[in-house]
This record gives structure tokens, sequence and C-alpha cells, in this order.
């Protein structure tokens, strides 16, 4: 889960890390009260959880009050990349003898956390690292032992930093690096920190991410920067239909049907488990197939969360059919699923082997479901056919005998916000 | 042969009492040759029994009762509780643990990894469904009740490593059912930090004189696909791999996390597009469908399709 960067720099203040005096506003009479505040030359910040915010416009400098209110009025009205920020952040315009780097991600095959730091500082790490590997300084350090100020010397004096700004820099690394394991992080990063005319280090700009399953035990951090449990800082918002999603699978605790993303293609798909969902999401696609949906059934779900899911899949505007497959399960009992599905169809007063292209789950109580589904007259398939030829089927179903060679045109339906979705 | 165990192997449950893992345990004594589950353990619970399976409160009851060492551990507790679960059976001398439980977070891994390495203990996981040599031990859930299990593995050369616990019985059904069976299926887990990549298992096999060529099921995100690739360019590995590549769809989505934890395209070198092109640069086949793996693998080691 990203923070903002008014967020973020809360974060690094509370672990004891110098950073401006900055503030946060949601107006522009806000900006304008923190602006007269701070007194002098300010830059104020749009707060979106995006790249690219000094090109979009998104940076402004003000030399007084007045200035700030009218940069904040803008910012505040101008979408990023697909999103609308939530506020501005009004800093003090520092003036600055030296950027520099500092930063700490998971390397996930040492399985340790890795400190990085660089004297290039207020550019893009992975640039530096780049084209000037030698400026990058990197030290892992063990999650059991306690993280202790000489770890940080060593990754500092990588780049050739001595003197004072050697001991100014470590314990603010030493903090970082304890701030990192602490709230559960995946990446903590201070870029640029700046060296002041005066020879004191401050955090300029800071960028965490939180891991989702830190989240329960955070919640005092979270309720302190007052981020709601509903909050899912995604890459993008979930839609209507992913939430409702959502809530088929808290419907009861029994297994899992959800994790629903929406696309806006005409066959609807009741996948699952993990891995089978992302094989047979593929398969779909590469017979031409345009998938309405992602999902994950498994776990064993009550038949209840089954057809809800089917349900709000068949109900989707634009599906025609549903592609109901999975690889072979073992703890998610096949009849329950043929039963969940088939009462779905039912219920919204379709036939069953109209609506249900194909049925591909393999494994435990098979015989049971494929008896039901025999009784209705919904095609199935057991182990002896594959998964990709069971998408098959089902989008040769769907679109008609048409060739198609190349994986279809795919769009997520909320295309404007977030990542790019264009295939 | 077979790697991690063997039908000798003995091993307890942690969460012995949980609804999955009475299950599992099930399951476990009934498959292949059947299981020596020598104890469980659920803290406040001794006394009691799980299917003949005795119930300790402390691993360390559980080592007393059984007269000497415990080979593995299946760790089913809930998330909060599983980083301690794990340093206990450390702590008392067992050398090879399952960690199923899902959602824990990275720290908690990276510290149960780091204390297994200090006391020369392997974990496997979190987040999968253990190791099977079929036809003689199962520990863990992989291939579910033991007379599913016996349909989709057959003993063998091939040896299967996967990120995902389903599609390991997926692919190990798809080599059954061409005539290929399996020397050991390893569930290796989905989460960002995992206990044995493919990489570290790959030594294990090597030196296992059943596995002929191996059959590996990956997925964007991480950087274990590239390790692998190095290991096998630094290594002049005797053994053959065909990769299996899902979610290639997700590099269109940078940023959106689907099917496991560890699945998140971050950069330009965790893409599927990226990770294929690596694996083959190192002589490492990607499959486009599950169904051409047995013929790849026949091809492979010299069998007639």
């Amino acid at each position: 889960m990203r923070f903002f960067e008014y967020e973020s720099r809360q974060i690094v203040k509370r672990a004891g890390i110098p950073v401006t005096d900055f503030g946060f506003a949601t107006s522009a009479a806000q900006a304008r009260e923190v602006a007269e505040r701070i007194g002098g030359p300010t830059v104020i910040k749009s707060q979106v959880l995006t790249g690219g915010r000094m090109k979009a416009g998104g940076v402004r400098f003000a030399d007084g009050a007045d200035e700030a209110a009218e940069h904040a009025e803008a910012i505040l009205s101008l979408e990023i990349g697909g999103h609308m920020p939530r506020g501005v952040l009004v800093d003090p315009r520092a003036e600055l003898r030296q950027e520099y780097y500092a930063g700490v991600v998971w390397d996930g095959i040492r399985k340790q956390p890795v400190m990085l730091f660089s004297d290039m500082g207020g550019i893009d790490i992975e640039e530096v690292a780049e084209k000037h590997p030698d400026r990058v300084g990197r030290g892992h350090f063990s999650t059991i032992l306690p993280f202790s100020d000489h770890q940080a010397k060593e990754v500092v004096a990588q780049v050739g930093v001595s003197g004072r700004q050697l001991t100014r820099i470590t314990p603010i690394l030493t903090r970082l690096a304890r701030l990192f394991l602490d709230y559960d992080m995946t990446l903590a990063e201070i870029n640029p920190l700046g060296e002041l005319e005066d020879g004191r280090f401050v955090a300029l700009d800071a960028h965490m991410d939180m891991e989702n399953e830190g989240r329960p035990r955070q919640s005092e951090l979270l309720a302190e920067l007052g981020v709601g449990g509903e909050e899912t800082r995604q890459a993008r918002e979930p839609t209507p239909f992913e939430l409702a999603g959502e809530e088929v699978d808290s419907m009861d605790h029994r297994g899992v049907a959800g994790n629903v993303t929406e696309f806006d293609g005409n066959l609807g798909l009741v996948i699952g488990a993990g891995g089978g969902s992302l094989t047979l999401f593929d398969a779909v696609r590469a017979h031409g197939g345009r998938p309405a949906n992602y999902c994950e059934i498994g776990g064993n779900p009550s038949v209840r969360k089954a057809a809800g899911l089917a349900k709000l899949v068949l109900q989707k505007p634009g599906v025609d059919k549903i592609a109901v497959m999975m690889s072979i399960v073992s703890n998610t009992r096949v009849d329950i699923v043929a039963r969940g599905v088939v009462k779905a169809c039912l219920e919204l007063g379709h036939d069953p082997s109209e609506k249900i292209a194909i049925f591909r789950i393999p494994g435990a109580w098979e015989d049971e479901g494929f008896k039901i589904l025999e009784k209705y007259g919904v095609e199935y398939c057991d182990r002896s056919v594959s998964m990709h030829e069971a998408a098959r089927r089902a989008v040769k179903k769907i679109q008609g005998p048409a060739p198609a060679a190349e994986p279809a045109e795919m769009r997520q339906t909320t295309a404007e916000v977030g990542a790019e979705t264009d295939a | 042969m077979s790697i991690l165990i063997d039908e000798g192997a003995n091993f307890i449950v942690q969460g012995i009492t949980g609804r999955e893992a009475v299950n599992l345990t099930r399951e476990c004594l009934d498959y292949g040759k059947g299981a020596r589950i020598v104890g469980g353990v659920t803290p406040g619970r001794l006394g009691r029994d799980v299917h003949g399976v005795p119930v300790f409160d402390t691993v360390a009851q559980a080592v007393e009762h059984n007269g000497g060492p415990i080979d593995g551990s299946v760790v089913t507790v809930p998330p909060a509780f599983t980083k301690d679960a794990v340093f206990e059976a450390i702590r008392h001398g067992v050398k090879l643990i399952v960690i199923v439980t899902e959602r824990i977070p990275r720290r908690d891994v990276a510290e149960m990894v780091e204390l297994a390495a200090v006391h020369d203990a392997r974990i496997i996981g979190p987040n999968c469904l253990g190791v099977i040599v079929p036809d003689e031990i199962k520990m863990g859930g992989i291939g579910g009740p033991a007379r599913d299990a016996a349909k989709a593995y057959t003993p063998g050369p091939v040896g299967v490593v996967s990120r995902s616990g389903g599609m390991t019985t997926e692919m190990s059904s798809t080599l059954t059912a061409a005539g290929l069976g399996q020397s050991t299926a390893v569930s290796i887990g989905g989460d960002a930090i995992i206990g044995s990549t493919y990489a570290e298992l790959m030594p294990l096999f090597e030196a296992d004189a059943q596995t002929e060529a191996i059959v590996i099921y990956t997925e964007p995100g991480g950087r274990m696909e590239a390790e692998l690739a190095n290991w096998v360019q630094e290594n002049d590995s005797r053994l053959p791999i065909v990769a299996f590549m899902a979610g290639r769809f997700m590099d269109e989505m940078p940023g959106m996390s689907f099917g496991h934890a560890g699945t998140i395209v971050e950069g330009k070198e965790d893409t599927a597009a990226e990770k294929i092109a690596r694996l083959e640069a190192a002589g490492i086949k990607v499959a486009e469908e599950i169904s051409e793996i047995p013929g790849l693998v026949k091809e492979r080691i010299g069998v007639a399709a």
C-alpha cells in the first residue's frame, strides 16, 4: 500500500528523521495559511499516488502566500496520470548544498532488506544505478540481529562520502532501516535527502510502501495517519463491480470466491485457483477470447458463494456466457461449484446449458459434480481436456468458429486510471 | 530416490487441530506408504488426538514423546503466530519445515529464513501445499485426499517445482497421463520471499539419480527465474528444464497484483516477457501450453513421444 508524500514524510518524522516544516492543505485557503506560517518562498506539490508530477505541472514554486494559494488552486484541479490529487503539500523552499538518495527495499533472492545510498540524489535511483553504478552504495542487513550504525557507515563510505557528511547521514540511515522493518514496508525511500547550507540534513521527499500483509499489525500507525481499512491504494481504485465481488467473498468465511478484476469483454470467467486463474486468463486471450473479468475461486467455497460470484459475472452488462474452469482441485469440491453456478443461472432465469459455455473442473467429488451438469445439459470435461483446450472451446462457443491467431485486445474497464492497459 | 523427504521421514503438524490441518493429517496418513506423523502441536490442547496422532502443547513435548529427533514439520497456524511456531520447530532441531499459512508479512518470512539458515534447517513455502514423493509419502495438502493424489502423481523421472500449489498437481497429472512420472514434486509457494527457490532446489535434484528432467511453473514478479537462469548457466546442469509461464497478461498491467502475493510487475526485469527471454537464453524451454510439456520433456530425455 503506497502512502502519499505528506504521509510518508510524517512516517519519516515519527522515526526521528529531520523533515522540513511542511504542511498539508486541501484548499487554496489552507495552502495560504501554511505559506504564511512558513513565511518565505515555498514549493507547492500535488499529492497524488503517481509519478511524473513535475512534468505534469503538479509542482510549482511560489514567492509569497498569495502565489502559493494561486498555485494550490490550480494544482488541486489538475489531474495527473488519471489521478485527482488528494491535496497539496506546501514546503519551505530550501537552499541546498547537495542532494543525496537513501532507500531500503527487499531483495527476494538474498531474502534480506538491502540499503541503498547515493550522492546523486533527486533523480530516479534506477537511472543512477544503470549509468553510474559506482555512485550507489549497497548493504544487506539482518532481520534478526539489530541494525547498527556501522552498517550504515559502510554503505555511505562505499560511494566515497566521508567527513561530517558521513557522520551526519549515518543516524538517518539507521533510523530508515529500523523504520523499514518496524512498519512492514516494502519500500522506504528518502529522495532527495538534502544537505542544507548550514550543514544539516533534511528529508525533502519520501516514498513509503507498506505491505498489505503487515496492515493488521500496523493499525496504530495507520490510524494516526488517518488511513481507513477500505483504502486499497492499488494502482487504480476498485470499480463497483469489483467491490460487489468483495462483498460476495465476504458472505461467509468458507473458501475464496472473489479477487475480481473487471475487463470489458463478453466472456465471463469463473476461474481458479491462484495459478490456475492466471493460466486460464492467458489461455482465453491466446485463443482470441475477450474476458469480462478476472477472478479466483478456491479453498472450497460454499454453494452460496460460488453462486454469488457466478451471478455477479452473469449480470455484468455485455456478458453473453460464462466459462467455469479450474486447474485440478484437491481441497475444493467440484460438486459444490457445479451446484453454485447452475443455481446462479436458474435464479436469473437462464438455461444453464446456454449460459455456461464450458465447465472444466477436475478433482475431488467430480463424479457428483458431473452428474449435476449432465442433468442440466451443461458441457463439461475432466482432466483429459487441457486447460487451454477448455478455454478454446469456450471462446469458440461465444464467438463462433472464426480462427483467431492473435490475442484479442485487452481493455480494462476503468482504463482512465492508473496503469497503461491497452494491449 | 527423491529429494527433501522419503518414506522413512517422520514429521509433526503444528496447528493440527485446525479444520484444514485435520484434513491434511488424514490425507498424509493415508497416502502412499503412510506418513509417520509422530505428533501434532496446538497450544492448550495437550492430550487430544487427531486421527490417532497425539496432540501436544509444545514442540519440546512432541520431541520428548518421540524419543528422538523429528525430521519435519508442517506449519498451518494463523499468520500472526507462524513466526513463533517456526522458530520453535527450528530450535528443537526440525530440519525441514513446510509452511502452509498464507498472508505472512515479509519481515516475518525473512526472519524465519534467516534463523533456519543459522540452524541448517530448510523452509518450503510459505503459502505452499508442500512436498510429494509419488506412491511413497506426502507432507502437506499437495494433491489433496490420498485417492486424488494417487490419480495425479506417479513415480518417475521428472522433478516438478511450482510457485502455485494447484498447478503442481495439474502439471504432474498431465505428465502422468503421458506416461511420465515424478521423482518429487514441490510446491514452493507464491510469496515474494520464500524459503526455497528453484535455484536452491536444483542441487538436490542434481544429486538425485532418479531425476532426469525438471518441470517448473512460473509467474511474473520477483527475480527467482533470473536466479535459476544464472544457476543453470554457471553450473552446467545435467538436467534439462521445461518451464511454463502463467500470467502473461499481467505485463500490460504494472502495479496490479493477481493470484499470489509475489506476482506484481514492478520493473522491467520481472515481466513475463523478460523472464521468458532470460529462461530461454539459459537453454530452458518455455512451453506455450501445459499440454506441450510432456512432449518437450520426452524430446529432452530421449524417450519416444
